[in-house]
């Protein structure tokens, strides 16, 4: 073969390989979601369906996820943000409104909370919910009883934040997220205050509490409370019911002896929101639209949920979900928690970057 | 210069070129810009904001010292274990002295994260230490030694000591024996042959060793956001924050050139002592 053949040749494929995607326009998928956060069949049985292949990539912080869409042309044609995250999106022009002509299954949805979801993608135009959980307190109920006595208040915000209790629990270590936005809404409503307040002298007020508690907390870290309550090494943890969940399951399955519960303070938790959104500049918007129609299957979501125990939106998936799951009440609370439970959102620019300077004070004791 | 020469400058050029220069000014350019809410997000207008922020707010300025002071602080701790350590190597019979180094370089063959979260598993209340502590009867209760500064010394240490050894060892090992010999013939004890001939003579060893361990450690994030506590402040960290959490992308930028600017000081003097050492 002579040289210019072999060229030739080359750039022919090289052709052929660039000009493939567009062919196959609907037959393959980017999503970008949580590790472990679909059942075990959930890809498999869409390609079924529907002869859609399934890329995935996955991230483990939701900074990561916002890092890499702000940063552009991610090529993912299904993203999984959060409630702050997505509205944020929204406000950049980064995700696209969603063609409810292509979704017939929104049918199903539950509206009681979709509406709640609005907070953050007002009139639910450009996410789709895909999961939903609380912000509270997971704890070794035998440990816990050792320090504070059998009434100690595992159902509320005092347990951490009133110096009496933490400074006790200290020694048995108290870990904390490190996430301002969840940390500041729910101090607001243990303070009686407007969890969305838009009063800088509030958050003030919510940092001080926290600088009253601080010496008695080991950890402020996002994910090492997992592992820490699930080894028996902290007595309490402020964090995401899922987390929690995933760190009793650990603890049962190492079989130590451990247990680690979760609980919803009185005073009222925050509640979280996953969407499926589409970025405007997805590759496959069609083959994103076909998998957000299936995702609203109630077989679908009901599977999803059985696996990772969060609850999902769909008003028809009840039948499909564990008896298990249906009735514990820290997945789907009771009627008169639901009401003391606030949505996220996304604050101000200005209330955000004072949440996260009086955030790091915090951390750092200044 | 021949053609060879020239050429192989110029792919060295090229290299920092691309890898180096390039993506600083980018971060120079960053550095300067205001946060927005837009794909990227940052934008105009030129300002200077973020630097005037940097310098201003005390936690910027607590964080570099913070660094700094654990940088110092474990590139000492690393000196004091690894001199020993590259010293017996270097006076070890021939044939131990490769199998010593690959035990030195070993660890490497594993992921870093995996041997950070190793010394979790040591650490924590619950862990390895404790327990055999416990149950010898030497503690009561288990010691605090998670989240704490002292664990990220430990880290850092344990982490970084084969860059110390390896630039000692190189040193030492072509340090002539007939010196010491003769110190010894002329009356020299022990100890002052050491810091008159092996301590002088190993100098750039020493500065290269320092300046390996200091260099990355000041910029280090892994080990305390995975070993250190609350009280752990470490600029590092506070740029992820300003990245990630934060979504400030200009302030973040500012916040590497200045530690860009921290770093170039130590490593303009130890140029400085090359040359008279070159010289001498």
């Amino acid at each position: 073969m002579k040289a210019y053949q072999f060229w030739a040749s080359t750039l022919a494929v090289f052709l052929l390989a660039a000009c493939g995607p567009a062919s196959d326009e609907e037959k393959t998928l980017n999503l970008y979601i949580w590790s472990d956060y679909l059942a075990p069949d959930t890809l498999e049985n869409f390609t079924k369906k529907t002869g859609i292949t399934v890329n995935v990539d996955v991230f483990d912080s939701s900074e990561l996820l916002e890092a890499k869409m702000l940063a552009g042309g991610s090529g993912y044609d299904v993203v999984v943000p959060n409630g702050p995250v997505l509205a944020r999106f929204i406000k950049a022009g980064i995700v696209q409104p969603l063609d409810k002509s292509k979704l017939p299954n929104l049918a199903n949805v539950d509206t009681a909370i979709t509406q709640r979801a609005a907070a953050s993608d007002p009139d639910n135009t450009h996410g789709l919910v895909y999961m939903w959980g609380t912000s509270g307190i997971g704890y070794n109920p035998a440990k816990v009883k050792e320090v504070l006595g059998a009434d100690a208040p595992v159902d509320s915000w005092k347990l951490i934040l009133d110096p009496a209790y933490a400074s006790k629990l200290a020694a048995c270590g108290i870990y904390v997220f490190d996430s301002p936005a969840d940390v500041f809404e729910l101090t607001l409503a243990y303070q009686g205050k407007d969890p969305h307040s838009t009063v800088p002298d509030d958050y003030a007020g919510a940092a001080a509490a926290w600088q009253a508690v601080r010496p008695y907390i080991s950890k402020f870290h996002n994910s090492e409370y997992i592992s820490a309550l699930a080894n028996g090494d902290i007595c309490v943890a402020m964090g995401y019911s899922g987390d929690i969940f995933q760190a009793a399951d650990r603890a049962k399955e190492a079989d130590k002896g451990i247990e680690v519960a979760y609980s919803i303070p009185q005073e009222g938790a925050v509640m979280w929101f996953d969407f499926l959104a589409i970025p405007k500049d997805a590759p496959h918007a069609k083959a994103a639209h076909a998998f957000l129609n299936y995702i609203l299957e109630p077989e679908v979501i009901a599977a999803v949920t059985n696996e990772v125990f969060y609850a999902n939106a769909n008003a028809k998936a009840a039948p499909f979900v564990s008896k298990e799951i249906l009735e514990d009440k820290n997945v789907y609370p009771a009627p008169e928690m639901m009401q003391r439970l606030f949505p996220e959102t996304a604050p101000s620019a200005e209330i955000e970057t004072l949440r996260t300077r009086l955030w790091n004070g915090v951390k750092t004791g200044t | 210069m021949n053609v060879q020469a020239k050429t192989s400058l110029f792919a060295v050029w090229l290299w920092i070129g691309l890898v180096l220069l390039l993506p600083f000014a980018i971060v120079l350019k960053i550095s300067f810009a205001t946060a927005q809410l837009s794909v990227p997000p940052y934008g105009p207008p030129l300002t200077g904001a973020n630097y005037a922020a940097l310098v201003g707010d005390g936690l910027y300025v607590r964080a570099y010292l913070g660094s700094l002071r654990i940088a110092l602080v474990s590139t000492a701790l690393t000196l004091l274990l690894g001199y020993p350590m590259a010293y017996a190597i270097a006076r070890a019979p021939v044939r131990w002295r490769q199998i010593l180094l690959l035990l030195v370089v070993l660890p490497f063959w594993t992921s870093f994260l995996v041997r950070i979260y190793a010394w979790i598993g040591l650490l924590r209340p619950t862990g390895l230490i404790n327990l055999v502590l416990e149950s010898l009867g030497v503690i009561a209760e288990p010691l605090r030694l998670l989240n704490t500064d002292g664990a990220v010394y430990l880290g850092i240490v344990y982490a970084y000591l084969p860059f110390m050894v390896l630039p000692l060892y190189a040193r030492l090992e072509k340090l002539d024996p007939a010196l010491l010999e003769a110190a010894a013939d002329l009356g020299a004890r022990p100890w002052s042959t050491f810091l008159k001939i092996t301590l002088p003579l190993s100098r750039p060893g020493v500065i290269a060793g320092c300046l390996l361990v200091f260099i990355p450690t000041v910029g280090e994030f892994v080990i305390p956001e995975l070993l250190g506590g609350p009280d752990t402040l470490m600029i590092g960290k506070v740029l992820w924050t300003e990245f990630f959490t934060n979504r400030n992308w200009p302030m973040s930028a500012a916040v590497a050139v200045i530690l860009l600017a921290v770093l170039v000081l130590p490593i303009m003097w130890f140029q400085a002592a090359q040359k008279e050492e070159a010289r001498a």
